[in-house]
């Protein structure tokens, strides 16, 4: 007999992704579909995918998705959730989408703790426009506007989004990732399915960041990548788990 | 039917709701805050309504693009600076074909400018106003009873030909009291298969403005043109006032018009055969009913609260047709009736002709 120990995810369409070979999108695009399969939410889930390198996500994603313009994903994701409260609704987004232009947006719908969940990819960089600098990356780190390092007197600090956002009390669940290694992979997927499941239970504002590597821009190789991960973004981003509130939450709602 | 007496803004706000708008987001701004209010109060009460206040303009037009790719009847309202902000959602929602209707109560400009009743967003309003080749339709009321009207015919044009369309009035209209009767809304014709609701068992769907292969986006392109052509062809709506017998036509809308309305009545109890022809749509703009008229009246004057912008659109549809003035007052000034009374008398007798 044959025992099949892995396939694609039902969730995950048959086509060969765009993004670069050793890139996060496409590990992330693939465990997230294995959560939405495992989750059996297929059928009533939204998705927005941002400005950015995850642009074409509909392409690979099988479930509903509208793409939002650049950093407006969670006031899109907003607007959807509450037209239909009972739909499974995340906006996927970039560091340069969220954390910058789309800061107030984030933000916001953190603190009016949407019961939607955000899949928030930390690559250190604008991946789709070429390596700029973005709001996460790290001091002294080359980019082709930091070209001597970032420097904090000119260009500030790394910001913290999971850090921030966990001070919102509209959140409920914030958890860092990252997907440098199979076991992150596989923290990573855990860390989704509760922030989905945090949404399914109507438990509010979740939210998955996600370091993620971005070989092409950081000018690494693969390994290079998942290594720099290790030993430099993860100092600065360290992971965790920041807010867990769904107990509480959950009580509350009982009661 | 029951007549009720209530300001511009209030009028919209009603209007909208008994249309059958289920989906508000706006932010603060004088001089529609009342709309935004009104919202507030009336949204929730209404089955399925949702208020949002909006962290942001920029925000506003999102939320109600999410809303509206999830199949409800949305609606956001701002004044002039706050349009600005939503022109990249505009330009979206035109791109992606979204149904919604977008409330501009103008004030003075640029900048900041005032909060006084002005008619300076003309351009941004029929040019498309955001990046990329696209039109909204803009509706321009004169009374608060168009106000009523117009806004419930909004939400069907939007529906009809999937697409953002906006009511342009300013401070003076949102402010303004006069009785209105609430006419009883067309069930909604809106087919669920442009709706983002889940894919249930069937196959996903998705909605997208990114067109990476310009073979397609030009295709993408030349559709959304052809229906333009379509609401072009279809859709203007004006209105002609004493225009019979005139010798010269004053072109206004809104509430230039009104103010028009009343100098013309001074004008015509002094014996000059003065019209007006009152565009109500904006884009699509009257033209050829504006070029009809021409072969009747010789003399226009063009009569805005700007220094000039409904202007070129007077000046192609006439095309050399006939002989146009014009008279503006921009940053938030509004003329008397008399005063606009003078300028045309001084028109209507004048030898020396000004052609634009
Ligand atoms: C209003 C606007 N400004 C700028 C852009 C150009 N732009 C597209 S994606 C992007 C940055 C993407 O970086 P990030 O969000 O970090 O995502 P990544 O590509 O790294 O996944 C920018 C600046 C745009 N599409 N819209
Ligand atoms: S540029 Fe970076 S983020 Fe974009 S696809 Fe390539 S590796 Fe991924």
């Amino acid at each position: 007999m044959v025992k099949i120990v892995s396939q694609r995810p039902k969730s995950l369409k048959d086509k060969i992704f765009h993004y670069c070979p050793g890139c996060g999108h496409s590990i992330v695009h693939r465990i997230m579909c294995e959560v939405i399969d495992e989750m059996d939410i297929r059928g009533i889930t939204i998705g927005v995918p941002p400005a950015g390198c995850a642009v074409l996500a509909y392409n690979y994603f099988d479930v509903d998705m509208i793409e939002a313009p650049h950093g407006r994903g969670p006031a899109m994701a907003s607007g959807i959730k509450r037209a239909l409260p009972d739909r499974i609704v995340f906006s996927y987004q970039g560091d340069g989408d969220l954390a910058a232009i789309g800061i107030a947006e984030s933000f916001h719908a953190a603190n009016r703790g949407e019961n939607i969940t955000v899949i928030f990819i930390n690559n250190a960089v604008y991946g789709m426009t070429g390596g700029q600098m973005a709001p996460t990356t790290m001091l002294n780190q080359r980019t082709t506007t930091s070209p001597d390092g970032r420097k904090q007197s000119l260009d500030g600090y790394p910001v913290k989004v999971s850090e921030i956002f966990s001070q919102l009390p509209g959140t409920t669940y914030i958890e860092r990732c990252m997907v440098n290694s199979p076991a992150g992979v596989n923290k990573t997927k855990k860390a989704i399915r509760k922030a989905f499941q945090c949404q399914r239970d109507g438990l509010g504002f979740s939210l998955v960041e996600i370091l993620s590597p971005c070989p092409t821009n950081w000018k690494m190789n693969t390994i290079d990548s998942c290594k720099w991960i290790d030993d430099v973004m993860s100092n600065v981003f360290p992971p965790g788990v920041f807010k867990d509130d769904i107990k509480a939450r959950a009580t509350e709602a009982a009661v | 039917m029951n007549k009720f007496l209530m300001s511009g803004n209030f009028i919209i706000g009603e209007a909208a709701i008994r249309a059958g708008c289920r989906f508000y987001a706006g932010y603060p701004i004088t001089p529609q805050n009342e709309l935004t209010e009104y919202m507030a109060e009336h949204m929730r009460r209404a089955e399925g309504g949702v208020f949002l206040q909006s962290e942001s303009e920029v925000a506003a037009i999102n939320m109600i693009a999410g809303a509206s790719a999830a199949g409800a009847r949305v609606m956001t309202s701002s004044s002039s600076p706050g349009i600005s902000l939503k022109q990249e959602g505009i330009s979206s929602m035109a791109a992606c074909e979204l149904p919604g209707v977008i409330v501009n109560i103008m004030r003075g400009g640029p900048g900041l400018g005032n909060i006084r009743p002005s008619q300076g967003d003309y351009f941004q309003a029929t040019r498309g106003g955001g990046h990329g080749d696209y039109r909204t339709m803009v509706f321009a009321p004169a009374t608060c009873q168009e106000l009523a009207d117009l806004t419930m015919d909004a939400f069907d044009y939007a529906d009809k030909y999937r697409t953002p369309v906006m009511i342009l009035a300013d401070g003076m209209m949102g402010q303004m009291m006069e009785p209105v009767i609430f006419k009883k809304p067309k069930p909604r014709q809106y087919p669920e298969k442009f709706m983002l609701r889940g894919a249930g068992d069937g196959k996903s769907k998705f909605i997208r403005g990114l067109l990476l292969d310009p073979i397609d986006s030009e295709e993408h392109n030349w559709k959304l043109a052809r229906k333009y052509e379509v609401i072009v062809e279809n859709e203007t709506r004006h209105e002609e006032h004493l225009c019979d017998d005139a010798d010269l036509a004053i072109v206004a809308y809104g509430t230039a018009a009104r103010i028009a309305k009343g100098a013309i009545k001074r004008l015509q109890d002094s014996g000059m055969k003065v019209g007006l022809f009152r565009p109500i749509t904006l884009w699509p703009f009257p033209e050829m009913k504006l070029r009809a008229l021409s072969e009747k009246v010789k003399r226009f004057l063009v009569f805005e609260m700007s220094t000039g912008q409904m202007l070129d659109d007077v000046r192609l549809a006439l095309q050399g047709y006939a002989q146009i003035d014009f008279h503006g007052r921009p940053g938030g000034a509004v003329p008397t009736p008399a005063e606009l009374a003078n300028v045309v008398a001084r028109v209507y007798s004048k030898k020396a002709q000004t052609v634009y």
